[in-house]
């Protein structure tokens, strides 16, 4: 999905956990998340601190957007 | 010989979901497949051992679990090394891939596995790894157990490799020498005559399919422009009103997030059936981040959240069918004028 939409002509960046798997379905910015059943948020962490682990996710992913890349890149 | 198979919890009957985080274990003989396998392969070789690993331990470690189970399978000193097959499902395919290329590199012993076509596992490690051709679920189990059995005893023998479409395995993109009794330029002119014609003919040379997408330009000023959020994890508004598949999705939901400053329990839940729905439920911005993205919104980082996002399940849903959905999402964004996406998924 994430290479259909910027093929389309929007910047897309890709939050995932299995990074192989997103590389092999062609998202250019690749922002690796934190496990598979909880990709932005970790339930072991309070819930004030897990909201700023999802904060800097989703702030990393803003980053990826603002930065030019060339080719597959994972930030 | 001896063999050691590869299974992830499910096939490994240690459990579900719930259990798909559990470290790699070993079980004396064959589990599930392997009696199976162990049928097939007759009396000359037996199942020593099963590795049994969770498909999220395995993914959210990749080397570490690698690690491991290379050396439990070394342990065995096996003569072939069996995994899966993992059909259609991702997060195994990768396991399957991981530990047999492992294997046949470092310990030098033939492995092999199985996967549907589009199983991402594939186009990872096809080059390094000979995979069976299944199909995509395990109504296949029986056909590509057989294709497995039959190419592995061959290896494990040393016995020379047919190409793939005889053999049953995915091509590997290799290329054999071989004495032909006609000239290219006349098995040319007869394929083209074929194709003429509308019959059937076979290449001798496939063109390699590259599809990838130029990056874009970045997205230059962020507080300025709209942003949108994708999931393929399944969050959808509580009792999933438009019925999006738990596995195999035909469709995808655009729901409205105009009035909402965060997803809560009450409000939205997972329709995805490929992992364990806890902590998603608990607090669904674990996946869709609307919280965050609320918060930055404020913080006038990004310059407007859309009033909507998409939701699909990734789970086992082919290609081409994702890649509809979001032709079609996107055509809707550009008319909206949205000028950046983040695409979560599990």
């Amino acid at each position: 999905m994430a290479k259909e939409i910027e093929r389309a002509g929007i910047p897309t960046v890709h939050i995932c956990t299995i990074v192989p798997i997103s590389r092999t379905v062609g998202a250019n910015r690749i922002v690796p998340a934190i496990a598979i059943p909880h990709p932005l948020g970790n339930p072991t962490k309070p819930k004030k601190e897990e909201k700023l682990l999802r904060k800097a996710l989703v702030e990393k992913a803003l980053r990826a957007l603002e930065t030019k890349i060339d080719e597959q890149t994972v930030f | 010989m001896k063999v050691v198979h590869y299974l992830n919890q499910f096939f490994g009957q240690i459990g579900a979901e719930d259990k798909a985080g559990i470290e790699p274990v070993v079980k004396t003989g064959p589990v599930g497949p392997g009696v199976l396998f162990q049928e097939l392969l007759g009396s000359e070789a037996e199942i020593t051992a099963t590795i049994v690993c969770g498909d999220n331990y395995f993914a959210e470690h990749i080397d570490k679990a690698t690690e491991k189970i290379l050396a439990m399978i070394t342990d065995y000193h096996p003569d072939l090394v069996l995994a899966g097959p993992a059909f259609n499902a991702g997060r195994y395919g990768i396991a399957c891939g991981a530990i047999c290329a492992a294997v046949v590199s470092r310990l030098g012993v033939p492995a092999i596995t199985g996967m549907f076509a589009e199983n991402p596992g594939v186009e990872s490690f096809r080059k390094t790894v000979y995979i069976v051709a299944t199909r995509g679920t395990t109504a296949g189990m029986r056909d590509g157990a057989l294709k497995m059995a039959r190419l592995a005893l061959k290896l494990a023998k040393g016995q020379p490799i047919g190409p793939p479409g005889e053999e049953g395995y995915l091509p590997r993109g290799l290329r054999k020498n071989y004495f032909a009794p006609e000239t290219g330029a006349s098995r040319a002119v007869t394929m083209l005559l074929k194709k003429l014609k509308g019959e059937p003919f076979l290449t001798e040379y496939p063109m390699p399919v590259f599809d990838r997408v130029v990056p874009l330009p970045p997205v230059e000023r962020m507080s300025e422009v709209t942003l949108a959020l994708i999931t393929s994890g399944g969050i959808v508004p509580k009792g999933n009103p438009d019925r999006v598949e738990a596995s195999s999705a035909t469709k995808y939901g655009k729901y409205d997030i105009s009035a909402l400053q965060r997803l809560t329990a009450e409000s939205h839940e997972t329709a995805h059936g490929g992992y364990d729905p806890t902590y998603a439920n608990e607090d669904p911005n674990r996946v869709l981040p609307l919280d965050v993205a609320r918060d930055l919104e404020r913080e006038g980082i990004i310059g407007r959240l859309y009033p909507y996002y998409y939701a699909t399940v990734g789970n086992g849903t082919s290609v081409a069918r994702a890649g509809q959905f979001a032709r079609e999402i996107a055509t809707e964004l550009i008319a909206d004028g949205v000028r950046a996406v983040i695409i979560t998924s599990t």
